[in-house]
């Protein structure tokens, strides 16, 4: 199935809104839309809503043996899936580019932060370790994946629970739910990625677009906060950095 | 006594699938459909009637296919009231389209269904071979279906039977479009439309409506066509009080 073509009135009509600085749904520039989180009755089931945006988060784990060259520490796996459910231009079982984009912007913003300790999830050095795969489906699409894939990736990850595990000499028990309690990852902080979307050659930056803002934008700018840890400047207009350092501040803040 | 009592339900289920509807009522697919017949036509022959949209005749009965409210209109017509975003091209509706492609003679225009509709471009007022319409990719027409229905592709064309325009053809520039529900359009469109006359009261705008839901609006400012497509996006689910409340709130806080 094809996505509806973007006319050129509509075209006209955002940008020349922009121009006035109005946006469609009479949001200002640092404007977020409102977020909803809420959890799963499953440990590490979260959903997220970035106004009509939905994005569901699963995070599982299981015993595997480590990579040879890192005996100590875990695995963690993270997975993006966009449903054809989110919107007609997204086919099953084809890897398009923004999924790969999104996978790679997720991947840097969660693993190269070294939010989760992954010693902590060794259980046996160098034979057993946690795998905790992290599964985001995209449920419907209205602008802005990467912000919502983010926080529900995070939020799942400390809303999850991982069984219990007791060593007796080279016997490793997995306990189940009802025999101990589950313990909690050990995270450090929270990074959350912040969009922000280029117009006017650069000159104007409007936070969280919505899906047709996303369609007549210039480019787009991706910052995971509270420090600026990665950021991925994509399209044209990227040259203003200056600018763009100064708004993530002001918007994280 | 246990098969007495089985009995017993088995005839009462029974009974139930023949009951009796009267306009208004919301009914669901796989309802077999029978009537009461109103008094005032009692006097003509009333054997003919007339199955709209949601009904369709099984043998002997009718049968109800889509969930909604069942409407009446004099003499005989009876169809069920549905709501739905998805639309399906019908012969004879005006709808909004974006063209997506020319090719050779004809423009490719998306509808909103699940193909694309093909626009003759000497389908046009005043169109001949030499005498091109000027018409590129991504504008918009209002035209209207000549040929829709499952088996083939779906033609659109923007004169009417005599040749003349008559409102139809490329527009849109300055506009914004937007996408509602196919129960909405239907409710604007109606000869009587209430939304519409609220809506008037508010401000000069233009507006065109396509039957498969997508409308587009113009007005002075671009605060102010902002504000009458939002409005129009939420008078989805409000009843006839909310809204007037929301109009009159706008009205008053609006420049």
């Amino acid at each position: 199935m094809r996505d509806t073509p973007l006319s050129n009135c509509e075209r006209d009509f955002l940008l020349k809104a922009i121009q006035e600085k109005k946006r469609l749904d009479g949001r200002q520039t640092y404007d977020y839309r409102s977020i909803k989180i809420s959890f799963g009755t499953d440990y590490g089931c979260c959903f997220v809503d970035l106004g009509k945006t939905r994005i569901m988060a699963q995070v599982s784990c299981e015993l595997i043996t480590p990579k040879e060259n890192r005996p100590n520490e875990g695995l963690i796996f993270f997975n993006i899936e966009l449903s054809p459910m989110a919107s007609p231009a997204f086919e099953m079982g084809r890897q398009s580019e923004l999924l790969v984009k999104l996978n790679r912007q997720l991947e840097r913003c969660l693993r190269n932060s070294k939010c989760i300790d992954t010693e902590s999830l060794c259980v046996v050095s160098g034979e057993k370790v946690w795998q905790i795969r992290v599964d985001v489906h995209l449920l419907n699409h209205d602008g802005n994946l990467m912000d919502a894939a983010s926080i529900a990736a995070i939020a799942a990850l400390c809303h999850f629970r991982r069984p219990d595990v007791g060593i007796q000499g080279e016997e490793v028990t997995v306990y189940s739910t009802e025999e101990r309690d589950p313990i909690p990852l050990s995270i450090y902080h929270m990074p959350i990625c912040v969009s922000f979307s280029f117009f006017q050659q650069g000159t104007y930056l409007l936070v969280d677009p919505c899906e047709r803002e996303e369609r007549v934008m210039d480019g787009l700018m991706l910052n995971t906060c509270l420090d600026i840890i990665t950021m991925a400047l994509v399209g044209q207009g990227a040259d203003n950095i200056e600018d763009g350092y100064e708004h993530t501040l002001a918007t994280s803040l | 006594m246990v098969c007495l009592f089985d009995c017993v339900i088995l005839s009462c289920f029974y009974v139930i699938i023949h009951l009796v509807y009267k306009v208004g009522d919301v009914l669901l697919p796989g309802d077999v459909f029978s009537f009461q017949m109103p008094e005032s036509i009692t006097d003509s022959k009333p054997e003919k009637v007339v199955c709209g949209p949601g009904l369709r005749r099984n043998g002997d009965e009718v049968l109800v296919c889509k969930s909604g409210i069942l409407r009446h209109k004099q003499p005989n017509l009876y169809w069920i009231d549905s709501q739905q975003r998805r639309y399906v091209p019908g012969k004879g509706e005006s709808v909004i389209g974006i063209i997506t492609s020319k090719s050779g003679d004809i423009f490719k225009v998306d509808v909103g269904g699940s193909e694309q509709a093909s626009l003759s471009y000497l389908a046009f007022e005043g169109a001949t071979k030499r005498n091109r319409p000027n018409v590129q990719v991504g504008d918009l027409v209002y035209s209207q279906f000549i040929i829709a229905n499952k088996d083939m592709e779906p033609e659109l064309v923007c004169i009417d039977s005599c040749g003349r325009a008559n409102g139809m053809g490329v527009f849109g520039a300055g506009g914004l479009l937007f996408k509602v529900s196919l129960g909405l359009v239907r409710r604007l469109l109606a000869p009587q439309s209430e939304i519409a006359k609220d809506l008037e009261k508010m401000f000069p705008f233009e507006i065109v409506v396509g039957m498969n839901g997508r409308v587009w609006v113009k007005s002075k400012t671009i605060q102010q066509t902002l504000i009458v497509a939002n409005l129009l996006e939420s008078c989805e689910n409000m009843t006839a009080q909310q809204r007037q409340t929301l109009f009159r709130r706008v009205a008053d806080g609006s420049i």
